[in-house]
């Protein structure tokens, strides 16, 4: 067939390709060129300046902080978003009424975007829950958990677990419901109590899921980026290594900052490149733990 | 599998007792409540004056037609300009989705029905790319939008143009990935029987396949629409923080850092972008939800 039709195989195919290829392709390795450049934004301005990019910011005690941060974001993330997630799922595939609303209203919050929420959120936790704190004499509430940078990173993976739990959630309902209703039903007339079941069938059952699950909560908690610019812009100020930090400056704000707003170009695509790598060897762990534990099984 | 899963759900509800329901009812609600809590925040605030949100930002607001002077205040501010943003982000959107719908669809089908070494070769590029995060190529793309432009005397930044191409090309790994799936269980004979009749090659496509693909369809929409509507990232770098064309998540940030802490118009401003989008999933629910679902695990 595709001898015979040429012309519209490569009409069909160019568009999207097309855009793709200039779109991600091209400016993925022009990345990689300009990481060994001084490039400033100025396109006269560019010379080969070796790996000069990459030491900067090997020796740069900010970015590690913000690789660290980003560390534990994402370790945080990947249990908290997971396990509410199931229990929302366990919870929403028991026989009470009104569990498909209750789906959904979980649901809701995945539908509006990190940076409006991020809004939302900074009037929470700096004036709701604020006022709350001072009501009821709640004396850990009376100062902002997004302005103490200790519980900076905590608050901002509460966010994250709220807005993206009900998703996760509607993942795990849909490998419940694919699991044989007589497995659980054999388990229990076995006399298996009810944790037993959840732990020795049903996990088993859904490791696909969790491949899926981890992934996601994985690489999105790494990208995270829209939240962290409008919930706390990466503040408040903390010292890391006898410098100046700030206390929830994760890599890809570290990135944009660094590229954009302090105009060294080369300098934050070499950070971009090892964010890259960074990413792609986590989740490459991840998945092959993953898919070990779904052959186990 | 439909029957297993409800004899599961009532055999469930012939062993949990009433209490246990009952239980599990009052935790229901009272998380929902919780989720919602924030959203409920945002509506009584914006029923405020600024003076009645310091002074008790949880209470119920003491008159609720203040949400209409608030929403018209915000509405009316010259630096929100809510309509042209809403305009922008429902143009970007609408465009985005359907040249990623039909280009990627008119690919996939190529990839599908050409068994050789450069359709394989593409389609593995069009998957191994899903892992590029857009923080990798965000600020080389800029610079390449440019010089394309200037070679071409298109401009590609600030402007419709760039946004929607780029658009098409982050969105391509993900939809050609999920319409390839597809077409492959569509089967050849439908478009053999078309080449028969006397269908042309691309009338085979448009007439005979395209309209087998709109479930498919529906999720590609559905992914991409939700992501391309609230993005924040590539609107900045490709439409830039104040040029002329605004979607609304850049509307929204450049107008609460116009108002640090006037939170009865940051968050009058966050219910109005929030607004279009809880619509529609009152609406299609369903759709959405399967489209999002469907759409990750595949």
């Amino acid at each position: 067939m595709s001898k015979k039709h040429p012309w519209v195989n490569v009409l069909f195919l160019a568009p999207v390709t097309l855009a793709f290829v200039l779109v991600i392709i091209v400016p993925f390795f022009l990345g990689i060129y300009y990481s060994f450049t001084d490039f400033n934004g100025v396109r006269s301005h560019l010379t080969l300046v070796g790996l000069a990019n990459y030491r900067v910011m090997f020796n740069d005690p900010i970015f590690l902080h913000s690789f660290l941060l980003t560390l534990q974001y994402t370790a945080i993330n990947i249990v908290s978003v997971n396990v509410v997630a199931f229990l929302l799922s366990l919870l929403v595939t028991s026989d009470l009424p009104g569990r498909n609303f209750l789906r959904a209203g979980f649901f809701v919050p995945n539908l509006i975007g990190g940076l409006v929420l991020g809004y939302i959120w900074q009037f929470v936790f700096n004036s709701a829950l604020l006022d709350m704190g001072r009501n009821l004499g709640i004396s850990w509430l009376s100062q902002s958990l997004i302005g103490n940078k200790n519980t900076v990173i905590w608050a901002m993976s509460f966010v994250n677990t709220w807005q993206y739990a009900g998703y996760i959630m509607m993942i795990y309902v849909a490998a419940i419901q694919g699991i044989p209703a007589n497995l659980m039903e054999a388990a229990s007339v076995d006399g298996a109590t009810y944790p037993q079941r959840v732990f020795k069938v049903l996990i088993p059952m859904m490791a696909s899921a969790f491949t899926v699950t981890l992934f996601l909560t994985l690489t999105n908690s790494f990208k995270q980026y829209d939240l962290n610019y409008s919930l706390t812009s990466g503040g408040p100020a903390a010292l890391f290594m006898g410098k100046a930090s700030k206390a929830s400056q994760l890599l890809a704000m570290n990135i944009y900052n660094t590229a954009i707003a302090a105009k060294r170009w080369g300098d934050g695509q070499a950070r971009a490149v090892m964010f890259f790598l960074i990413l792609v060897i986590f989740s490459l762990v991840q998945v092959w733990l993953n898919k070990r534990k779904e052959v186990e099984m | 599998m439909p029957s297993t899963a409800g004899r599961k759900v009532k055999k469930l509800r012939e062993r949990s007792s009433v209490s246990t329901r009952v239980t599990l009812c009052v935790i229901g609600f009272v998380l929902f409540f919780l989720f919602m809590l924030p959203f409920i925040l945002v509506i009584i605030n914006s029923a405020k004056e600024r003076m009645e949100i310091m002074l008790n930002p949880i209470a119920l607001p003491s008159d609720w037609v203040q949400i209409f002077t608030n929403i018209r205040d915000v509405i009316n501010n010259p630096n929100f300009s809510y309509w042209s943003a809403f305009i922008d982000s429902v143009i970007i959107t609408v465009v985005s989705l359907a040249v990623i719908v039909v280009c990627a669809a008119m690919g996939a089908w190529i990839l599908v029905r050409n068994k050789t070494w450069w359709s394989a070769l593409i389609f593995m590029a069009f998957v191994a790319a899903m892992v590029v995060p857009f923080q990798v190529v965000m600020i080389p793309l800029v610079q390449w939008l440019r010089m394309m432009g200037d070679f071409l005397r298109i401009p590609l930044l600030r402007n419709y143009t760039g946004i929607v191409f780029s658009y098409l090309g982050f969105g391509a790994s993900l939809s050609v990935f999920i319409f390839h799936g597809f077409i492959k269980g569509v089967p050849l004979e439908l478009e053999e029987a078309a080449d028969i009749d006397g269908c042309s090659r691309g009338g085979t496509f448009f007439r005979i396949v395209f309209p087998l693909l709109q479930p498919t369809a529906v999720t590609v929409i559905i992914l991409n629409g939700i992501w391309i509507w609230n993005d924040y990232l590539l609107p900045v770098m490709v439409l830039g923080p104040n040029g002329n064309v605004q979607t609304l998540p850049l509307a929204v940030s450049a107008f609460a850092g116009a108002y640090v802490k006037q939170w009865e118009r940051i968050l009058t401003s966050a219910l109005l972008a929030m607004l279009p989008i809880i619509l529609l999933f009152v609406f299609a629910q369903r759709y959405i939800i399967r489209g999002m679902v469907e759409g990750s695990i595949k």
